[in-house]
């Protein structure tokens, strides 16, 4: 399985990033070989409107079935959604390695809607 | 004439400006169109108390996507650069609210599966104000296409006579779609660093779309020394200085015009006037 996880950083170690659309990178890991890629969102990054959507087709484009991240607003969830990308939001901090521990613990609630407003 | 009044920082005093000189030149018989551009938060109404006769509302083109002729080829997706038709997997969502209306969408697909419905964002609304004719826009609440409704605003624009544009502010494209096609720019500044600094943003537009312009400052103090320099140095004439007037302030805090409490202030209209009128020309 193909997980994403929104970070600032380049490596499991680096912190989550609490945003998703306007994240600034995405680290891609492996489950099953553990291998971890990194993505950088550019698009969304410098969106002016539509980051979330961008960084949905970010994720759909290369083939994450996954996406753990702190908050997910409404355009976002909708266009994950479509893609029929999970989205598991609650993420309080830590490292990208913490979080994948958390998802692999069961810890993180899968999302069934957006958590925060758009522009959040 | 077309006389925008701009300001980019907000509170400066556009719209007493505004409001005062399109009735002090009504008084005098000339024909004034007043036209609020500010359709966020129009409040030129409270000051001028029009009878609104006429009401339009103001729509523009977002797709509309037929599942069934969609073969979710992704063409639409591509070609939008705001993200508000977007093919994943399966899927193909419109999100409207991001949609700029330039109906690319429909072109590309080639499937015709796109056309193009109104999205109401908004009224245009007109009627007298005394002398003054008066036309506002009103953005509907959670919308945020606002050009296209001033764009609207400005189908009534006068032939003849004068027109008094009043625009919202900042230097973003509202305040651009409003000034663009004016004879002459006036920019209401207030003398304080924070005042400087947006009026230096305003000046920088308001040079981009090359039209004649010139500033006023409002509430000056005789202490206040931050805006007259620069204007200096960047050759741009200060027009008048209304100074800094408690009575003023009231009388705008109660929703009524300068004119009528103040008795210079109509002269002082009158002399803006003139010379915004020489400086459009030279």
């Amino acid at each position: 399985m193909k997980i994403a996880i929104t970070t600032s950083g380049f490596d499991m170690n680096a912190p989550v990033d609490l945003r998703f659309g306007r994240a600034r990178d995405f680290l891609v890991v492996d489950l099953e070989t553990g291998n971890a890629r990194y993505l950088e969102n550019r698009e969304g990054v410098s969106a002016g409107q539509g980051a979330g959507i961008q960084a949905a087709r970010l994720m759909a484009a290369d083939g994450v079935q996954v996406v753990l991240t702190g908050h997910c607003g409404p355009n976002a969830f909708r266009a994950l959604q479509a893609a029929g990308i999970r989205v598991y939001t609650g993420v309080t901090g830590g490292s990208v390695r913490e979080a994948v521990e958390q998802f692999k613990a069961g810890a993180l609630r899968e999302a069934t809607a957006a958590d925060v407003q758009g522009h959040w | 004439m077309r006389i925008a009044i701009a300001s980019g920082k907000g509170g400066t005093g556009k719209t007493i400006v505004a409001t005062n000189l399109a009735v002090a030149l009504a008084q005098d018989d000339h024909p004034v169109t007043f036209l609020d551009c500010d359709v966020e938060a129009p409040n030129g109404h409270i000051f001028l108390k029009p009878e609104i006769t006429h009401c339009e509302t103001v729509s523009v083109p977002v797709p509309e996507v037929n599942e069934t002729l969609c073969t979710r080829c992704g063409r639409c997706g591509e070609f939008c650069q705001y993200s508000a038709v977007v093919c994943l997997g399966n899927a193909v969502l419109t999100f409207s609210d991001l949609c700029h209306g330039c109906g690319g969408c429909s072109l590309v697909c080639p499937d015709g599966a796109i056309r193009e419905v109104p999205r109401v964002v908004g009224e245009v609304e007109w009627g007298p104000a005394g002398a003054v004719r008066f036309v506002q826009g009103r953005l509907r609440i959670g919308q945020a296409r606002v050009p296209p409704l001033i764009r609207a605003v400005k189908t009534h624009l006068p032939q003849t006579g004068i027109a008094i544009l009043d625009a919202p502010p900042g230097t973003s494209c509202p305040v651009v779609e409003t000034i663009r096609d004016a004879d002459f720019v006036l920019l209401v500044a207030e003398p304080t660093p924070f005042g400087l600094h947006d009026l230096r943003l305003a000046v920088e537009t308001v040079r981009q779309v090359k039209i004649p312009h010139a500033v006023l400052i409002n509430r000056a103090n005789p202490g206040g020394r931050e805006l007259r320099p620069y204007c200096d140095r960047v050759g741009i004439p200060i027009l008048l200085e209304i100074p800094e007037d408690r009575r003023i302030a009231e009388t705008y805090a109660r929703g009524e015009l300068a004119i009528r409490t103040v008795p210079a202030y109509a002269g002082w209209m009158r002399a803006l006037f003139g010379r915004m009128r020489h400086e459009a020309l030279v």
